[in-house]
C-alpha cells in the first residue's frame, strides 16, 4: 500500500494570491549581473519593501540598488535580527511575503532567531543571505558560515544558488513556497561569484515542483462526516488557530459559527479570526486564556479545530484535555494532524476552501443549553485585576482599547504583557493581533511594529500600529526606534515597565518559592524616555491611571514619529488565570490565593 | 487515510475509559519499517531527508540512496522502527518535504528486500572448513583469500545476514560491510 500521496501530486495555486508577472520588467533574455536579475526578479515578484543591511557578500547587490533604483523601497534596518522580525510583522500585517537582505557570516547567523520564530509561526518570509564565492565556500573564508546548514530545521524550504541562470527560478520559487499552503520562512543563500557573474534575465511566470503541492479543496468523504458529527453534537466547540488567520477566513467563519450556534474560542494566533464582542466569543483558550474557554474545552463533546496544531500552551497535559470531545481537524499541514491529539476526521486542505465547502452543509444547531452553561462559568471566574487606583497593566491596556476601540494593529512582545493583551484588549478583526507565540522571542515587538507600520502605510490603512511591550523586551531590539523615526512611522509604543522579567518572576513567586534569580531589570533598565528621545521618537512616561490616560493622549497626537510611553506599573502583578506547565487544563489556578498544590 | 492508524496517549485512555480493546499494534507495539522515498537528486535534498530524523527525534537503522532510471530522481530506502503512530507521524514529515516526490511504507504490503555484506574473518588450519562450511549454508560467495583471512560476500534479507555475522562471531571476524537494506514492492 502506498501511503497517502494525493497531496503530492497536483501543485495548487490559489488565485489571486500570486502578482502577475509585470511585462515590462521581465525585459526577456537581456544579459545582467547576478545582482540585477535578483533585484528584477524582486521587482517582477511584486516585493514592494525589503529590509536589509548590507556588508561585503552583497555589496554588489547594493551597488545595483543605487544604480539601477529598484521599485522598491529598501529599508535599512540596524540589526539583520530586526529586519526578520520586521518582515515578519509587516507579513502579519498584510498578508504579503515579506523580504529581508542580508551579509554573509554574522549577516545571516544574526537572521536565525526571525527565521526560527517565522516558521513556528507559520510566517511567509523570503531571507537572501550573501556567501562567499562558490571557490571558497567550506574554507573558513572570512565571514563564511554554512547559512543552508544552520537553517536545515528552521526553514520550509532553502537554496543554495550555484549558477546565475538558476537564480531567477529559485527567486520564484522561493516566493511560492513561503506564501502557498502553511506558510513559512525560505532562505535562499547568494555566493558572491553568481550575484557578479552575466546571465539572461527571464522571471519565469509559472513554477514547476514535482514535489511540492498545496492542498486545497477537502476530501468530500470527510466533510461529509464532519457535517454528520456537528449535526450529532451537543457540546460542539470551534477551537480556531492561525490558519484561519493566515487563509482570511475570518468572515466565512463567523458567518458558520454565527449560521450554526457554535462558540467559538481562539488561540493566541487565531484571535482576531472572530470578533471577541460576540455573544459566541470565548476568547482564549489554554495556559492564560479564560476559565470559561478552557471549562468549554473539558466539557464539550466536539472540537472543531480550524487551523489549529494543539500546541502545548493550548492543551497542557494531554492525556487529560478534552477528555469527552471528538475531533475534526481542519488543517493544511499534514504533518500536524493526529500529532497530539487524535483526529476523528482529519481534512487536509486550506481553511477557506474546506470552510466554504462546509458552510452549505451545516445546518443551524439548538445550542441553547450549552451556551447558558458556558455563561455560569464565565460569571464563575471572569477575567479581573485589582482595582486600588495604582497603575496596572491590565489597565492600560483596557485604556489602549478604548482609545483605539479595538480597532488598531497591535503588536505584542513575550511576556506577562503579551498575555494581559490576549486578555484584556478584544480583537475584532483579522490580522490586527501579531505576536511570537511559538517562539516566544523577546524582542519581537519594536521591530515587528516597524515593519507592521510600514505594511499599513503601503496598503494606505489609517489603523494606528501599538506596539504593547514590556521593559525586558523592548530593550532587545530597541535600535530599530531610530529606524522607524528616520521613515516618520505613527507608532505608538507601550512599554510595561514593572522593572522585571515579569513572567519569569511570576513562575520563580508561584513556582520557586520566591527566589527572584536575575529577573529584577531595576539597575540594568534604561530611562525609556531618554532613550526615546535619542533615537528621535517622543518619549512620555506616566506612573498613575490619571497619567496613563494623559500620555495616551498625547501620544495619539504624534503624528510624524514614533512616540513611546513608558508605563511605570506594580511588580508583583500575575497573570491569571493560569495552567502550571503540564498540568491538566481542570487544574487552573484563578488567582493568588489558590493553594499551590501543583508544585 | 492515516488517521485509522493512529492512536495518541489521549485517544488511548478515551478508548480505555469507553471499554474498547486496544489492539497492541494499534499504538505501542514498535516494529522495523522500511520507507523508500523519491527525492530530488541533490546532496541538499537528501541532507533534508536525513536532517529531518534527527530534529524530530526519530530512528534510522540504516539508508542507502543511489539513482534511480530517471537521473534527476534519486531513491532513499530508510530502515527506522517505530509504533504506528510514529510511523505514520514520520511519513507525513517527509511527505511534506519539498524535495521529496513520493514516500512509501514498504512494511504494510508486500515487498522484497536485501542488503550485501562484505565479511572478513581471519581462518587457521583448523577453522577454516567450517568458515567455508556456514559460508555454504548461507550461500556466501569467497571474493578474496590470503594466507590468514578470507573476504565472504552475502546478499540477502538482512535477518540472514545477521545470522551469518553471529555464526561467524567465533571465528575472530576482521571487518564487517554492509550495505544496509534495499527494498522493493512485489507486483500483484
Amino acid at each position: 500500500m502506498k501511503y497517502d500521496v494525493h497531496t503530492k501530486v497536483q501543485p495548487v495555486v490559489t488565485g489571486d494570491a500570486l502578482p502577475k508577472v509585470r511585462p515590462e520588467l521581465t525585459t526577456k533574455g537581456q544579459h545582467m549581473s547576478g545582482a540585477e536579475i535578483l533585484l528584477r526578479s524582486l521587482e517582477a515578484e511584486g516585493v514592494k519593501i525589503v529590509f536589509g543591511h548590507p556588508g561585503g557578500a552583497v555589496i554588489h547587490v547594493y551597488d545595483e540598488m543605487h544604480r539601477i533604483k529598484p521599485q522598491f523601497e529598501h529599508i535599512l534596518v540596524r540589526h539583520e535580527q530586526g529586519g526578520t522580525h520586521a518582515a515578519e510583522g509587516y507579513a502579519k500585517a498584510t498578508g504579503k511575503v515579506g523580504t529581508v537582505l542580508v551579509t554573509s557570516g554574522p549577516g545571516a547567523t544574526n537572521t536565525v532567531t526571525g527565521i526560527a520564530d517565522a516558521y513556528m509561526d507559520s510566517v511567509p518570509i523570503v531571507v537572501f543571505t550573501g556567501q562567499v564565492p562558490t571557490g571558497l565556500i567550506g574554507n573558513d573564508a572570512f565571514q563564511e558560515c554554512d547559512a543552508i546548514g544552520i537553517s536545515r530545521s528552521i526553514t520550509k524550504h532553502s537554496y543554495l544558488v550555484r549558477d546565475v541562470s538558476d537564480l531567477a527560478r529559485t527567486v520564484k520559487e522561493a516566493y511560492h513556497i513561503a506564501r502557498t499552503g502553511r506558510p513559512g520562512p525560505v532562505l535562499v543563500d547568494l555566493p558572491k561569484d553568481v550575484l557578479l557573474a552575466k546571465g539572461p534575465f527571464v522571471y519565469p511566470e509559472t513554477v514547476n515542483m514535482r514535489g511540492y503541492a498545496v492542498p486545497a479543496e477537502g476530501r468530500v468523504e470527510k466533510l461529509e462526516r464532519a457535517a454528520q458529527m456537528i449535526e450529532e453534537s451537543e457540546r460542539p466547540l470551534f477551537y480556531v488557530g492561525g490558519g484561519a488567520v493566515n487563509s482570511d477566513s475570518s468572515e466565512l467563519l463567523t458567518d458558520i459559527a454565527r449560521h450554526t450556534g457554535i462558540p467559538v474560542t481562539t488561540t493566541l494566533h487565531g484571535l482576531g479570526a472572530f470578533p471577541e464582542d460576540d455573544t459566541l466569543a470565548l476568547r482564549m483558550l489554554g495556559m492564560h486564556g479564560t476559565w470559561w474557554a478552557n471549562q468549554a474545552i473539558q466539557h464539550c463533546d466536539l472540537i472543531i479545530a480550524v487551523g489549529a496544531r494543539f500546541d502545548d500552551r493550548v492543551t497542557g497535559k494531554l492525556d487529560s484535555w478534552a477528555p469527552h470531545a471528538k475531533v475534526i481537524h481542519i488543517e493544511i499541514d499534514q504533518s500536524c494532524i493526529s500529532k497530539n491529539v487524535f483526529a476523528d476526521c482529519a481534512i487536509l486542505g486550506n481553511v477557506r476552501n474546506v470552510l466554504e465547502q462546509l458552510r452549505p452543509m451545516v445546518k443551524p444547531k439548538d445550542t441553547t443549553e450549552w451556551l447558558k452553561q458556558i455563561d455560569v462559568w464565565r460569571q464563575e471566574c471572569p477575567l479581573k485585576y485589582e482595582q486600588d487606583g495604582k497603575l496596572r497593566a491590565q489597565g492600560v491596556i483596557e485604556n489602549l482599547r478604548d482609545k483605539t476601540n479595538g480597532d488598531a494593529v497591535v503588536i505584542t512582545d513575550v511576556g506577562q504583557h503579551q498575555m494581559w493583551t490576549a486578555q484584556y484588549f478584544r480583537f475584532l478583526h483579522s490580522r490586527t493581533h501579531i505576536t511570537s507565540g511559538g517562539l516566544g522571542t523577546m524582542g519581537f515587538g519594536m521591530p515587528a511594529a516597524m515593519g507592521a507600520a510600514f505594511g499599513m502605510r503601503e496598503i494606505g490603512s489609517s489603523r494606528p500600529v501599538v506596539c504593547i511591550s514590556g521593559d525586558g523586551g523592548f530593550v532587545m531590539n530597541a535600535q530599530e526606534m531610530s529606524v522607524a523615526a528616520a521613515h516618520k512611522l505613527p507608532l505608538k509604543l507601550a512599554v510595561i515597565n514593572n522593572r522585571f522579567l515579569g513572567m519569569v518572576r511570576q513562575w520563580q513567586e508561584l513556582f520557586h518559592k520566591e527566589r527572584y534569580s536575575h529577573t529584577d531589570l531595576s539597575d540594568t533598565n534604561p530611562d525609556f524616555v531618554k532613550l526615546a528621545e535619542a533615537n528621535h521618537c517622543v518619549g512620555l512616561r506616566a506612573t498613575t491611571p490619571e497619567e496613563c490616560r494623559q500620555i495616551i493622549d498625547e501620544a495619539w497626537k504624534v503624528t510624524d514619529r514614533p512616540a513611546l510611553m513608558e508605563f511605570q506599573v506594580a511588580k508583583e502583578e500575575m497573570v491569571f488565570p493560569m495552567v502550571p506547565a503540564g498540568a491538566a487544563t481542570g487544574e487552573m489556578i484563578t488567582d493568588r490565593m489558590t493553594p499551590n498544590s501543583f508544585v | 487515510m492515516a488517521d485509522t492508524l493512529v492512536l495518541t496517549p489521549q485517544q488511548i485512555i478515551r478508548k480505555k475509559a469507553a471499554g474498547e480493546p486496544i489492539q497492541p499494534d494499534d499504538s505501542e507495539m514498535t516494529r522495523k519499517h522500511t520507507i523508500v522515498v523519491l527525492v530530488e537528486n541533490s546532496i541538499g535534498a537528501f541532507i533534508r531527508v536525513i536532517n529531518m530524523f534527527s530534529a524530530r527525534g526519530f530512528n534510522i537503522d540504516s539508508v542507502t540512496v543511489g539513482p534511480t532510471e530517471d537521473s534527476s530522481v534519486s531513491r532513499m530506502n530508510i530502515a527506522t522502527v517505530g509504533n504506528s503512530r510514529i510511523i505514520a507521524q514520520v511519513l507525513r514529515q517527509l511527505s511534506r518535504l519539498v524535495d521529496t516526490i513520493e514516500v512509501t511504507d514498504l512494511t504494510t504490503t508486500d515487498y522484497v528486500e536485501r542488503e550485501l555484506c562484505l565479511l572478513k574473518v581471519c581462518y587457521t588450519k583448523d577453522s577454516r572448513s567450517e568458515i567455508l562450511d556456514v559460508s555454504d549454508i548461507f550461500r556466501g560467495k569467497v571474493v578474496d583469500i590470503t594466507k590468514k583471512t578470507m573476504t565472504f560476500e552475502l546478499r540477502g534479507p538482512s535477518q540472514k545476514i545477521d545470522a551469518f555475522i553471529d555464526m561467524m562471531l567465533p571465528h575472530n571476524i576482521v571487518e564487517v560491510a554492509r550495505s544496509g537494506r534495499v527494498a522493493m514492492q512485489r507486483d500483484i
